[in-house]
C-alpha cells in the first residue's frame, strides 16, 4: 500500500439478511488521497451496499476481506468511530430525525468530531459559509434534521453537513438524483469546493454524468451483480452512457 | 425541545437518602388497622366529618376487591406498607427553617431553585406530611389560595374542602380510592377566584423518603369562573428492595370558562407501586388541559379521567411514558362527553425498553346529550428492542348520533437505519437511540415548561444509559 492510499478494500464480500444472499463478491478498491473514484452500475448492482459497508452499514454482513483506511483496518469498527476517523457517508435516502434541527444537530456532530467545543457564534459563521457555497436558504438549519424536506432538499442537505464536518473520505451515493438542473450544479460546485479547499477524497455513486461537471475524475469503476467488472479513467463514463451496461452484464 | 448536548447526568440525582430511624420522626406501625386510622386522624387533629370519613372508607377498603384486570401487583404487600411518616416538624413558610435533611433533599432535587425559576408559588411534601409551601405575595394578594388540605380546613376554607373533598373520586370507585380515604395526607388545596389569571405556574413536589412506606396525598383544585392557572407536580423516591405505594387522588374542578393546565413529572423509584386516581369536572366553556411523563414505579395504574360536563368544554392529553426493565406501567385516558359542542384530543406516546411492558388504555364516551362533540385518540409507542412489550387498548361508547370519532394507533420499532445516519455523523449508539427518543418524546416535552423539558431529556439520558435508576 503506497503512502498516498486512503481506502483500500481487499476481497470484500457480503450478504444480507438471515438468508445470507451474497451481494458484494470479491470486491477490491483501492483509493488514493485526493482521488475522485466514480461507480457506476445497474440498479441493484450493490452499489449502496459498498457505500454502508466503509461506513459500517448494520444490515450487512461481512463475510470476507477487510476495508483499510489509513492503514488501518476498520472492517469491524462501529459507523461512529469511522466518522471519527474522517469517512463520510452521504446516503440515497437521507433519514428524517424528528426533534432536532438541522443546526444544533450539526453542531453537536462537529463537536463530537473534532473533539472540541465550538461556540454558537462561531458556528453559526461555519454553517452559513456553508450554506452560501450550495445556494441554500438558511430557514431549513432551523428545521428538523430531513423532516419534510423534498427529495432534493435532502440531498443538498446532505452536501451542506459534507461542507460541514470536512471529513477526508466523502462517500456521495446518488447525490446528484432526485436535484433540479441548477441544484446538479451548485451541488457539484460544492463537492468541488470540498475537494479542492478542503483536499477532500471523494467515492461518487451516480447515474449521471452532470454532477462530474465541476470536477476531475481520476477513475471510474463499474460495479455489476456485486463484482467489479471494469475499471478505467474518466473516459469510461462517456463509453457506458452511450452503450449502456450490457456489455458487463452478459460478460 | 430534544437536546444532544445533555451529558455528564448525575445517576445519584433521585438516589440518595437520609436514614429515617432516627428520633426526629414519627412513624406509624405497618398495616391499615381501625386503630392506626384513628391515630392518624388524632395526631393530625381532623374535624369530626373528616374522621368519620376516614373510618367509613377503610370499611370500603376492606370490603372492596382487588382490581381484576391490569398488572400484578401481588408482591404489594399491605401489611408491610406504613400509612404514615412525618418529621417532627410543622409546615414552613420560610425555606431556612426547613430541617436540613428535608432541605438538602429537596435542594438535590433543584427545589427552591425551581421557586426563583419564576414560579407563582412551591409546595414541598417530604413523606405524609407537607414540610413547606410559599406563594408570591404578588398572587396571594389576588386571593389565589394554595396550602395543603389539612390547613385549608384549618383556616377558613372547611366547607369549601367538604363540599368537594372526594366527591369527583368517592371512595366507592376502587379499592385503593378507599384506602386513600382511610389514610389520606398532604397534597395541595388550590383556589384560583373568579377571573384571576395566574401567569406562571405553581407547583407541588411530592418526595418519598421512606423504606416500606405510603404517600397518599390529597389534592382539590378549583378555578373558578374565567380564571386561569397552571398546576406542576413532581414526584420522585429513592430507591429501596421493599414495595412502597403511591395512593394519592387529584380532584379538579374547572368552572365556567376556565381553564387549568396540570403538568405532571412523575419518577418514581422502582420499587413503588403507583396506584393514582386523578379526575377533572368541567363546567361551560371551560378547559383542561393535561401534561404527563411517567418514568418511575414498578407498576402503575395511571388513568387521568375528564367529564366534560358543560357545553362547549374541552379537554387536551399530552403524555408519555417510559417504561424500562421490571416496570409495567398500565396508562391511559379517559372521557366522558355530557356537553353539546364538547372536545377532547388525547396524544400518548409510550417507549418500552430492556422487556419493560407499556399499556396505554383510552376510554372514550360520548353521552346522547352530547351533540355536536368531537374527540380524537392518537397513541404511538416505540419499543426499543425484541423483549420490550407496547400495546393499546382503546375503548368507546358513543351514544350520540353525530360525534365526530378518531383513532389511531402506531407500534413500531426503533430504526436501526435512523441509528445508523446518526452514528455516521459520529454520534455513539447511546446518544443517538437517546436522540431518537427524545425526537419522538418531543410533541410532548415542548408542552412542558423549559426546565421540566430539559428534566424529561435527563430522565431519557439516564433511561437510555442503562442505569437502573
Ligand atoms: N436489507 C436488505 N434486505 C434484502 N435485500 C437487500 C437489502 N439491502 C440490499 N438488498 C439487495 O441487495 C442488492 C443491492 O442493493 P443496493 O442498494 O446496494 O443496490 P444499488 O446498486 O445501490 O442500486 P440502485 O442503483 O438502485 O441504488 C439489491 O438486490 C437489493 O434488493
Ligand atoms: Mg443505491
Amino acid at each position: 500500500m503506497s503512502n498516498n492510499t486512503i481506502l483500500e478494500i481487499k476481497n470484500l464480500s457480503t450478504t444480507v439478511g438471515e438468508e445470507k444472499t451474497p451481494i458484494l463478491r470479491n470486491v477490491d478498491l483501492t483509493v488514493g488521497r485526493g482521488e475522485t473514484h466514480i461507480i457506476m452500475g445497474p440498479n441493484g448492482a450493490g452499489k449502496s451496499t459498498l457505500g454502508f459497508s466503509i461506513m459500517g452499514g448494520p444490515a450487512y454482513e461481512i463475510e470476507s476481506g477487510s476495508i483499510i483506511f489509513e492503514g488501518e483496518d476498520i472492517t469491524d469498527m462501529s459507523p461512529d468511530k469511522r466518522a471519527m476517523k474522517g469517512i463520510y457517508l452521504s446516503f440515497q435516502n437521507p433519514i428524517e430525525v424528528p426533534g432536532i434541527t438541522m443546526r444544533s444537530f450539526l453542531r453537536s456532530s462537529l463537536q463530537q468530531l473534532t473533539g472540541k467545543k465550538i461556540k454558537f457564534s462561531e458556528f453559526n459563521k461555519i454553517l452559513e459559509e456553508a450554506m452560501e457555497m450550495i445556494n441554500m436558504d438558511p430557514s431549513y438549519v432551523d428545521r428538523d434534521v430531513n423532516v419534510g424536506f423534498s427529495g432534493g432538499e435532502k440531498k443538498k442537505a446532505e452536501i451542506l453537513q459534507l461542507l460541514v464536518l470536512k471529513p477526508k473520505l466523502a462517500i456521495l451515493d446518488e447525490t446528484d438524483s432526485g436535484l433540479d438542473v441548477d441544484a446538479v450544479r451548485t451541488v457539484s460546485q460544492g463537492i468541488s469546493a470540498y475537494k479542492k479547499k478542503y483536499g477532500g477524497t471523494l467515492i461518487i455513486i451516480t447515474h449521471n454524468a452532470a454532477i462530474l461537471e465541476a470536477l476531475d475524475v481520476d477513475k471510474t469503476h463499474v460495479l455489476v451483480k456485486g463484482k467489479i467488472a471494469k475499471s478505467g479513467g474518466a473516459e469510461l463514463i462517456d463509453e457506458i452512457n452511450r452503450n449502456g451496461f450490457e456489455k458487463y452484464i452478459d460478460g | 425541545m430534544a437536546n444532544v448536548n445533555i451529558k455528564d447526568v448525575d445517576f445519584k440525582r433521585y438516589d440518595f437518602r437520609f436514614d429515617e430511624s432516627s428520633d426526629d420522626y414519627i412513624r406509624e406501625e405497618d398495616g391499615f388497622t381501625k386503630e392506626i386510622i384513628k391515630r392518624i386522624s388524632e395526631e393530625k387533629g381532623d374535624p369530626e366529618w373528616v374522621r368519620e370519613l376516614r373510618l367509613k372508607c377503610l370499611d370500603i377498603y376492606n370490603n372492596m376487591d382487588m382490581p381484576c384486570w391490569g398488572p400484578s401487583i401481588e408482591e404489594l404487600d399491605m401489611n408491610r406498607i406504613a400509612s404514615y411518616v412525618r418529621h417532627k416538624t410543622d409546615m414552613k413558610n420560610n425555606w431556612e427553617d426547613v430541617p436540613e435533611d428535608i432541605k438538602e433533599t429537596f435542594e438535590k432535587l433543584g427545589i427552591p431553585q425551581a421557586e426563583r425559576l419564576s414560579l407563582a408559588g412551591v409546595g414541598a411534601q417530604y413523606d405524609s406530611e407537607i414540610v413547606y409551601h410559599n406563594l408570591k405575595e404578588e398572587v396571594a394578594k389576588k386571593g389565589v389560595v394554595y396550602t395543603d388540605i389539612e390547613t385549608a380546613i384549618k383556616t377558613g376554607y372547611e366547607d369549601m374542602v367538604k363540599e368537594y373533598f372526594m366527591k369527583l373520586i368517592p371512595p366507592t370507585d376502587h379499592k385503593y380510592a378507599a384506602l386513600h380515604g382511610a389514610v389520606w395526607s398532604g397534597g395541595s388545596f388550590v383556589y384560583v377566584p373568579k377571573g384571576v389569571k395566574v401567569d406562571v405556574p405553581l407547583q407541588s413536589y411530592f418526595r418519598l423518603n421512606a423504606a416500606g412506606a405510603g404517600q397518599f396525598e390529597h389534592t382539590i383544585i378549583i378555578v373558578d369562573e374565567g380564571a386561569d392557572v397552571h398546576f406542576i407536580e413532581g414526584c420522585s423516591a429513592p430507591k429501596y428492595n421493599v414495595a412502597n405505594l403511591h395512593a394519592g387522588c387529584v380532584e379538579l374542578y374547572v368552572k365556567k370558562n376556565a381553564r387549568l393546565r396540570y403538568s405532571t413529572i412523575e419518577n418514581w423509584s422502582k420499587n413503588m407501586f403507583n396506584l393514582n386516581t386523578k379526575r377533572a369536572l368541567i363546567e361551560e366553556g371551560g378547559k383542561m388541559e393535561w401534561v404527563s411523563g411517567s418514568f418511575g414505579s414498578r407498576v402503575s395504574y395511571l388513568y387521568p379521567m375528564t367529564i366534560l360536563k358543560g357545553d362547549n368544554s374541552k379537554m387536551t392529553y399530552t403524555g408519555i411514558t417510559f417504561s424500562g426493565e421490571g416496570q409495567n406501567l398500565d396508562t391511559g385516558c379517559k372521557v366522558v362527553h355530557v356537553g353539546r359542542n364538547t372536545s377532547s384530543v388525547i396524544t400518548a406516546k409510550s417507549i418500552s425498553k430492556s422487556g419493560g411492558i407499556g399499556m396505554f388504555r383510552s376510554s372514550v364516551v360520548i353521552e346522547k346529550a352530547a351533540t355536536n362533540s368531537k374527540c380524537s385518540v392518537s397513541c404511538d409507542s416505540l419499543m426499543l428492542d425484541s423483549i420490550s412489550r407496547a400495546d393499546t387498548v382503546p375503548a368507546m361508547d358513543i351514544k350520540a348520533y353525530d360525534a365526530d370519532v378518531g383513532h389511531e394507533a402506531k407500534i413500531g420499532r426503533i430504526s436501526d437505519e435512523a441509528v445508523f445516519y446518526l452514528m455516521s455523523r459520529g454520534m455513539s449508539e447511546e446518544d443517538a437511540k437517546a436522540l431518537i427518543v427524545s425526537g419522538f418524546a418531543d410533541s410532548v416535552s415542548k408542552e412542558l415548561p423549559l426546565e421540566y423539558a430539559v428534566e424529561m431529556n435527563n430522565l431519557i439520558k439516564i433511561e437510555m444509559s442503562g442505569h437502573k435508576a
